[in-house]
């Protein structure tokens, strides 16, 4: 896992200032992703972790700072410009479409590179019909690969836990995205579904190429799969690097570890 | 429900993605739909004038369920659309000398670009403060309707000309029944498939997670714009065909009570539902018929009856969508897929 410093930026985010009125969510935040790496962010609760991840995002706006995703400075820019230019996320609390299947949920991920308009929806055969199975074929190859072929017809609000998780990162991959945010992709999982994950998550990352930014509090995987991570505390950054280093860092060790090194490295 | 037959696997994506999944269910789909167009040869004409109204309905229903079953934006203007499709039809013919053909589409996007601006708000707000702001629609539309002597006939009303082909005019019961009921049939096969495919998607995607949805690529607001839209084109059709129904158009049709109707169809028959939409028009036209029959059954014994329950119809309905909603809030599709399991594993429970 060595090297992934030297490849080029993908995602540079410089100062990055968020406040909610008096309170200050992020504080001067600065870090760069390199292409193809999967980056971690971790931190104790109330950090900024996940502040960071809806400023990556689009769902928050900075007051101050810029993020530059592949050239283009997408500070501003509204979310869905954002998913064109490819950056995907999955959520802490699962946001999935409740009352559509699975295959529906997935097939939205398609819906930026789909054209069909309201016409041609409505007429639905010809062109409409073949861009449609031309997308599900995409789709299809997303449900193989995340293994949850037995529910693509299930409505997923009557799905378990796990499965939804599961679905919602096929969501996110359907957008065939760069860059992809795992917001606490394990929480609340069992140590079977937390392994499968860790998999899917890998196979993303190598198989695929794409670059993922991981918000998680597993340590155990945290420190297993990350190439590089940034550490937060209260909206500030007070450490940054490979696991190795980060472990190794007393200013980290003291603030989010209280000094029980043991801890941070067991399961 | 996607249970399906034992052993009845599908081969490609192209079957597996059809509408009526086996060949049972599209010959009872055809059957019924040929019943439908030979009601007319052997019943009477309330019949075929009241399965006329149900059709005008079950094309306005569809339409409020776009916006409010499938896009989640609660619309208190959908007879107010209805009445503009009625009056821009109907003045198309008149003053355009359009023949109804063009008029018709015309009306719909006449009423689409109105339903767009009275969708604006949407940008903004949500739930029932969208639901007041769509309510200010109704009276600012029927404000008009009164005093746009011009185009509407103010409170007079205003005659709108029966369609053509050629020589033949579509002035008789039944030629006006083929004629909305084939209307109908068209907007439900393009509902339908408008709904399982992009824009479909985007719709049920901002209903049910707007948050992610916008994440994912979809533009929220332009997806309300055109649920409100759409919506509004159906009312538009569903307008015009009222008109051509009633040969003369008046504002009183389209007022506040029109649009209640329209929504309780949709809360009855089932919220994001097309079979619902179609339920909930049937229920909503028969209910009012249902009431004058049974009001004249009982008048022998209790003579004021009819009266009595004339003067509470509306707390009649009002109670109607009550109850719904507590006993049974998937409305009548969720009752109708009961059905339908039902009798899939006859006589097996399960």
């Amino acid at each position: 896992m060595t090297g992934s410093a030297d490849r080029p930026i993908q995602l540079a985010v410089e100062n990055i200032n968020l406040r909610f009125g008096g309170v200050m969510a992020l504080g001067g935040l600065g870090f760069s992703v390199h292409q193809g790496e999967i980056f971690s962010i971790i931190g104790p609760n109330g950090a900024g972790k996940t502040s960071m991840l809806n400023c990556i995002s689009g769902r928050y706006q900075p007051q101050r700072g810029t993020i530059t995703f592949e050239g283009h400075d997408v500070t501003h820019r509204p979310s869905a410009a954002r998913a064109r230019l490819g950056i995907a996320r999955t959520f802490q609390n699962i946001a999935l479409y409740k009352g559509m299947t699975v295959l529906d949920n997935i097939l939205i991920g398609r819906h930026i590179h789909m054209k069909s308009g309201l016409f041609r929806g409505g007429l639905y055969f010809g062109p409409c019909q073949k861009e449609e199975i031309e997308h599900r074929r995409f789709v299809e190859d997303i449900v193989d690969f995340l293994e949850i072929e037995h529910i693509r017809k299930r409505i997923v609000g009557t799905l378990a836990y796990g499965l939804q998780k599961r679905v919602e990162l096929a969501r996110a991959l359907a957008l065939n995205p760069k860059l992809i945010l795992l917001d606490e992709p394990m929480a609340g999982m069992n140590l079977e579904e937390t392994e499968d994950m860790v998999r899917f998550i890998m196979d993303i990352n190598q198989e695929r190429g794409i670059t993922v930014i991981l918000v998680e509090h597993d340590m155990g995987v945290v420190m297993d799969i990350s190439d590089r991570l940034v550490v937060l505390n209260f909206g500030e950054k007070i450490g940054e690097g490979t696991p190795e280093e980060v472990q190794a860092a007393p200013e980290v060790i003291k603030a989010y570890l209280g000094g029980e090194q043991s801890v941070f490295l067991g399961r | 429900m996607s249970v399906s037959h034992c052993g009845d696997f599908k081969e490609t994506y192209r079957d597996d993605m059809k509408v009526f999944q086996t060949p049972f269910v599209r010959v009872a789909v055809g059957l019924f739909v040929l019943l439908l167009y030979t009601t007319p040869l052997f019943s009477s004409n309330y019949v075929t004038s009241t399965m006329t109204t149900i059709a005008i309905a079950v094309i306005g229903a569809l339409g409020i369920n776009i916006v409010t079953g499938f896009t989640g934006q609660i619309s208190l203007g959908q007879g107010a659309f209805m009445g503009v499709g009625a009056f821009s039809c109907s003045y198309f013919m008149r003053v355009a000398h359009l023949p109804f053909w063009v008029a018709m589409p015309a009306a719909g996007l006449t009423a689409a670009a109105i339903g767009m601006i009275f969708g604006l708000p949407s940008a903004r707000l949500k739930g029932l403060y969208l639901a007041i702001a769509t309510l200010a629609a109704q009276f600012i539309l029927q404000y008009v309707f009164m005093h746009l002597d011009a185009v509407t006939g103010g409170s007079n009303g205003i005659p709108s000309p029966p369609p053509e082909i050629g020589s033949f005019a579509f002035d008789g019961d039944r030629s006006k029944y083929y004629l909305t009921l084939t209307m109908a049939i068209g907007a439900v096969a393009f509902t339908t498939n408008l709904l399982r495919s992009r824009n479909g998607r985007a719709f049920i995607a901002v209903r049910d997670h707007h948050l992610s949805a916008e994440i994912m690529g979809v533009n929220l607001f332009k997806y309300r714009l055109i649920s409100f839209s759409v919506s509004a084109f159906y009312a538009g059709i569903a307008g015009s065909l009222w008109g051509v129904y009633t040969g003369y158009i008046s504002a009183e049709h389209f007022m506040i009570d029109e649009s209640i109707k329209y929504l309780a169809m949709i809360i009855i028959g089932g919220l994001g539902s097309v079979i619902g939409s179609i339920l909930g028009a049937i229920f909503m036209t028969l209910l009012p018929q249902a009431l004058t029959v049974g009001t004249g059954a009982l008048a022998s014994i209790f003579p004021k009856i009819g009266f009595l329950i004339m003067s509470f119809k509306d707390g009649v309905f009002g109670i109607i969508i009550i109850l719904f909603l507590i006993f049974e809030p998937d409305g009548l599709a969720h009752r109708w897929r009961m059905i339908k399991a039902y009798w899939k594993l006859y006589p097996f429970s399960y």
